[in-house]
């Protein structure tokens, strides 16, 4: 599987794609294989904010709940509306029509505790 | 960690493995979901080599399986097998087990892995002074259930057994791929299907033979992530959560296994008498109409009331059903079909109602 060089990514298993001050957040590829039959995405409101590395939502499996943790901090401006009756198109396009939240992003220093595409295949290799 | 003879193959096969009751197993292979759907549809093949496989025989067997279990396993005709459960002085269950009288003074007794040692030894106490012994042959048993509407047809294509008279709940010596094996017509998954008892170091050669032959035939290896939704689908009672210690077989729905009219005491009784009339909790079937999936823990509330009234034991997205299902302990009161209620997930609460058990059963 392909990781693009134009996202940032997590430790969580997350990535973030910066246009502005807009990131746009989804999970892995390798997180979308993990959790297997992607059921159901709870996700926060527009107008909440989130905190790089804490939870902002979760997703879940036939068999299991998983947390999202957010890799950057922010204001959320949209989320993903197609994913209350598709949320297996996070599994379908984890890194594309998958996205899950739009944020305005407070504190763009985040970014540099993730890792670029190179680096985040070099992780899931290992695991 | 204890390791199945199937271990090597589940690898091979790219299961993800998870400890299980001190045991590595499958939960799935290709993905749960497909797995479950093959069963519904097709056929799918599981190890459950972890299970115990407990061997009681002497003349005074029946006698000491009356006593020490809540069911009448005296009554079982040779070759047939019912479900039973074993339960403490206090009547809350230690295990629920299925019990197969392989011969007029022969039974095994299949106990959940995570009990097999606490069965054990609640068997040894209970056959004392019965003419009865017991032995555990969990580590030289291994067992390959097949499941699904095409398992009867697929199995016959290697077996000399009459699968056609095998009734449900029975079990006979036949040989499948030319190898010597107890088939039973027992499972947990609510659709027809076969469990093998084979001896270990035949399981290997057992399973490949049927997964080669019958896998273009659409037989899936399946793991227990499956296992879980279709047992839930077909709402059977999952140990450690619809049962447990602090559980007796009547508020769990289950009070038909517990046998009174059988003659002399058996252990449990007294306390299960005083039960049976006022359980003080109800197993029930719910639907979620709102917004989540109940996972096991979760709280259940009357609408708009703060202080919980149940606790969600098992909840899933019914790949089936397509809806989210799950089951809970409610109070006797409000445990009615149709009631409305609301699970608490997260920090939201969910609209659920209360449905009858099963969610799924098969057509026949």
């Amino acid at each position: 599987m392909g990781y693009p060089d134009d996202l940032k990514y997590s430790d969580e298993h997350e990535w973030v794609r910066v246009e502005g001050s807009i990131g746009t957040i989804g999970v892995t590829a390798y997180a979308a294989e993990q959790i297997g039959d992607i059921v159901f995405v709870e996700l926060p409101g527009v107008g909440d904010t989130i905190s790089a590395t804490e939870s902002f939502g979760v997703i879940e499996s036939v068999k299991a709940v998983s947390e999202l943790f957010a890799p950057v901090s922010g204001t959320v401006t949209e989320i993903n509306e197609d994913l209350a009756d598709s949320p297996e198109m996070v599994a379908a396009d984890p890194h594309g029509d998958g996205w899950l939240i739009k944020v305005e992003m407070t504190d763009p220093s985040d970014l540099r505790s993730l890792k670029d595409s190179g680096d985040y295949e070099l992780m899931v290799d290992d695991l | 960690m204890l390791t199945t003879p199937l271990d090597a193959r589940h690898r091979a096969l790219g299961a993800r493995m998870i400890p299980f009751a001190g045991w590595e197993m499958p939960v799935q292979y290709a993905g749960l979901v497909e797995e479950h759907v093959a069963v519904r549809s097709v056929a799918g093949l599981f190890d459950l080599s972890h299970m115990g496989e407990l061997l009681v025989s002497g003349a005074g067997a029946a006698g000491a399986l009356d006593y020490a279990l809540v069911s009448a396993p005296s009554r079982l005709k040779e070759g047939r097998a019912h479900y039973s459960m074993i339960c403490a002085p206090d009547g809350s269950v230690i295990d629920d087990l299925i019990v197969y009288r392989t011969g007029e003074t022969a039974f095994m007794v299949v106990a959940n892995a995570s009990n097999r040692e606490a069965v054990v030894a609640a068997l040894v106490e209970r056959l004392a002074g019965h003419d009865a012994n017991l032995r555990d042959a969990s580590m030289e048993t291994a067992l390959v259930a097949i499941q699904g509407p095409e398992s009867a047809v697929m199995l016959a294509r290697h077996t000399d057994a009459d699968l056609a008279t095998l009734k449900y709940y029975a079990i006979i010596t036949g040989t499948v791929a030319g190898i010597e094996v107890q088939i039973a017509r027992t499972g947990y998954t609510g659709e027809d299907g076969f469990e093998l008892y084979v001896p270990w170091e035949q399981a290997g050669a057992l399973w490949d033979a049927l997964l080669t032959a019958e896998a273009g035939n659409g037989l899936v290896p399946a793991g227990l992530g499956a296992r879980d939704t279709l047992r839930l689908e077909a709402g059977m009672p999952l140990y450690g959560q619809e049962l447990d210690r602090e559980t007796t077989p009547f508020e769990a729905g289950l009070g038909r296994v517990v046998k009174f009219d059988k003659p002399g005491d058996f252990v449990g009784r007294v306390a299960l008498e005083a039960v049976r009339e006022s359980p003080s909790k109800q197993l029930v079937g719910l639907r979620i109409t709102g917004r989540g999936i109940a996972r096991t823990g979760y709280p259940v509330y009357l609408p708009a009331a703060e202080a919980a009234v149940g606790i969600v034991t098992s909840g899933t997205s019914s790949p089936t059903l397509g809806e989210p299902i799950a089951m809970a302990y409610l109070p006797v009161a409000v445990a009615e079909i149709g009631a409305v209620l609301e699970v608490g997930i997260r920090k939201a609460r969910a609209a659920a109602v209360v449905v009858s058990l099963p969610f799924y059963r098969r057509q026949t």
